[in-house]
């Protein structure tokens, strides 16, 4: 076994921290408040060749893997941008592995350059609102036209980025019932025939998250990813790493929570001493610490797997579990060591709070989490 | 310009952000443990990028550090520089500023560049005296306090920042400018900068590959000693006026006592 750190590994994280110092927390803050998208952020990160990091070199990318998206991300969020930082880039760094591993070659050509270069932002379009966890019962329809292509009809529910995303990677029902009848476009999201509206919420507010209906939209042939049918199978390979780009993000924020909790915890004086010596402030922080590294090495170790092209569902699901866990625990408790303070916009840690309790839902309950590692590596009896 | 040689000292320093440790015999700060490149040279690294970034030209990176030490010249490498020469030698510890341009010195003048860039002073140092020492001892002329740095033909223009505003000086090359954090927004190290970094050569001199004895540099030649370290002095906490309407007289009334107004 080899602990020691990458090079190349070390190089990521301190570039992006270097460039991530550029926007504090104020801005991010400033971001959440007014519901801005935070393009000047976006486009550093774009121009750094950072979006493009796991595409593949021959369009344009960086050609590394999940390992180096999971470093990018983590470093976003533990900067303070937690997840306005983070879904701002996420689906532009990884959303169209679909397309990378399935799509033919001129969806290839056309799009992954784009998205590299970051001037493509991309949207996910999966859950609608009578399928989320069940994504069997997916019914947005795309309809053969008659000339190759087809026309897609139906309602999706929280598409994030679907405002600033020109495409979006859309799971459609183009046969019958289940999972064989889906299949994965990508299609326009052609204003003419989309309508698009932010869903008021509890946090990440920078960057929305949308009920998108599609009126008719019509979509060319080559726009489908792969072949009829095998939608679901398509983005079930992508679930994997997208989990382990999740957990990254929720260590991020738990760390940027810690460093905060940690600093007030010596500076705060209360009964004449700091209270970080009260160890019911203390151990929670440490406990917190401890989570987060062990988090974090499940995480990587889930990314050095999927990167080697190893089965990676346990350590994924794993990963996912445990750092949503981790994230949320230490954003929590750096709430209550900063008191009154820490429900106080000023002070961060609420914000980060808000953004680590979403990390227990998306992309993926918990409970999901946990019913795969029940069913898949427990043996244990399916229950739905 | 084709083929312009730029070379940057690029200080590699014990991170600011860190605590300094001080070491109890010198008086010294301690550099055994990380360095980074220090946040004033990145001005000069963005500048010699700016100046020679043809592909014929080359930005070559000189830096004196313990222990081999390269993760700053790394990160210059990454922003684009073209190749690094470190000299690294134990010989060296306790070397003062003049210490520090003879070996630079010596590192630059096989070189042979049309420009050498400095910063107007370390971060960690704070001396500003060491860019003139290395001018002096390559036999070029220097400027300072560059706030602005443009080539014409053979010559150097640089707006040298003074009290009142700026000097527009010129000076022929090749010529020793230093130039304050002013003078350019130094670029982040992009993803591709980064892995192309990887395989950009470091050259690892010792002293005895530059020429030099150990008696005239390190601490045996030292001529500078620091005799004691002391804490700043806590600033002491400001006065906070209320604006009842009268802020502004307030702010007038506090310069004039100053004099600075
Ligand atoms: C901010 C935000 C951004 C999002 N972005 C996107 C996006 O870009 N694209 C996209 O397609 N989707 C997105 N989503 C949707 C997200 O993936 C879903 O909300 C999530 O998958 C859960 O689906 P659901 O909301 O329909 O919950 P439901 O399926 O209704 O589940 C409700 C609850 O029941 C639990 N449950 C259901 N079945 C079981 C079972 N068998 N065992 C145990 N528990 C069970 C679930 O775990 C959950 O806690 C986003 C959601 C949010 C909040």
């Amino acid at each position: 076994m080899d602990f020691e750190e990458d090079e190349t590994h070390v190089a990521i994280a301190e570039a992006i921290r270097s460039l991530c110092a550029k926007f504090d927390d104020d801005y991010w803050a400033s971001c959440e408040a007014e519901h801005r998208f935070p393009w000047d952020f976006y486009q550093l990160i774009a121009q750094g060749g950072w979006l493009g990091i796991a595409i593949p070199e021959q369009y344009g990318g960086g050609g590394r893997g999940i390992s180096e998206a999971a470093i990018v991300l983590k470093e976003v969020a533990a900067s303070g941008a937690g997840m306005n930082g983070c879904s701002a880039v996420h689906l532009t760094i990884f959303g169209l592995n679909p397309v990378v591993r399935f799509g033919n070659e001129r969806l290839k050509s056309e799009f992954l350059p784009r998205a590299a270069a970051g001037d493509l932002h991309v949207a996910f379009g999966v859950t609608e609102p009578d399928a989320g966890t069940d994504t069997s019962r997916i019914a947005t329809r795309a309809e053969p036209d008659g000339r190759g292509g087809y026309i897609v009809r139906g309602r999706k529910i929280w598409t994030t980025k679907a405002l600033e995303s020109q495409v979006v990677l859309l799971l459609v029902r183009t046969g019958g019932e289940g999972f064989k009848g889906l299949s994965l476009l990508l299609a326009d999201l052609d204003p003419r025939y989309v309508d698009i509206r932010p869903i008021p919420k509890m946090g990440r507010n920078a960057v929305a998250s949308c009920e998108v209906a599609y009126d008719d939209l019509p979509v060319e042939g080559w726009r489908l990813v792969g072949k009829e049918g095998e939608g679901w199978k398509y983005l079930l390979h992508g679930l994997n790493p997208e989990r382990i780009l999740l957990s990254a993000e929720s260590i991020g924020i738990g760390e940027a929570a810690l460093r905060r909790a940690v600093s007030y915890a010596k500076e705060r004086e209360v009964f004449g001493r700091p209270i970080g010596a009260n160890q019911a402030i203390a151990h929670p922080l440490a406990q917190a610490h401890v989570q987060l590294r062990a988090a974090w090495q499940l995480s990587r170790y889930a990314a050095w797997l999927y990167d080697h092209g190893r089965d990676c569902g346990e350590a994924a699901n794993s990963a996912k579990f445990a750092a949503a866990e981790a994230g949320f625990f230490a954003a929590d408790r750096a709430v209550q060591a900063l008191g009154g303070m820490g429900y106080a916009t000023e002070y961060h840690v609420e914000r980060y709070f808000r953004e680590a309790r979403l990390q227990r839902i998306v992309p993926v309950s918990q409970e999901m989490t946990l019913n795969y590692v029940a069913q898949q590596v427990l043996g244990l009896p399916r229950s739905y | 310009m084709p083929d312009m040689k730029v070379v940057v000292c690029a200080k590699q320093i014990p991170d600011p952000a860190a605590p300094p440790l001080i070491r109890p015999d010198t008086h010294t700060l301690d550099r055994t443990g990380k360095l980074i490149l220090d946040d004033s040279d990145s001005y000069g690294v963005e500048m010699a990028l700016q100046l020679a970034g043809g592909a014929d030209d080359e930005v070559t990176l000189v830096s004196m550090a313990p222990n081999g030490e390269t993760a700053g010249l790394r990160t210059a490498l990454a922003m684009g520089a073209t190749r690094a020469v470190l000299i690294s030698d134990d010989a060296l510890l306790g070397s003062d500023a003049l210490g520090t341009a003879k070996v630079l010195a010596a590192a630059i003048r096989p070189i042979q560049p049309d420009l050498v860039i400095a910063a107007t002073e370390s971060t960690d140092g704070y001396t500003g005296t060491m860019p003139v020492q290395l001018a002096e001892l390559l036999g070029l002329p220097s400027v300072t306090f560059a706030k602005g740095v443009a080539i014409d033909g053979s010559t150097v223009k640089v707006q040298r920042q003074t009290e009142a505003g700026y000097d527009d000086v010129e000076c022929p090359l090749p010529a020793v400018v230093t130039v304050t954090a002013g003078v350019v927004e130094p670029r982040y190290p992009s993803f591709k900068g980064i892995m192309a970094a990887r395989s950009k050569p470091i050259d690892v001199l010792t002293l005895a590959d530059l020429g030099l004895a150990p008696a005239d540099v390190g601490a045996a030649g030292a001529r500078q000693e620091v005799t004691q370290v002391s804490e700043a002095e806590a600033r002491t906490a400001g006065e906070i006026v209320e604006d009842d309407g009268e802020g502004a007289q307030r702010i007038l009334a506090f310069l004039e006592q100053l004099k600075v107004i």
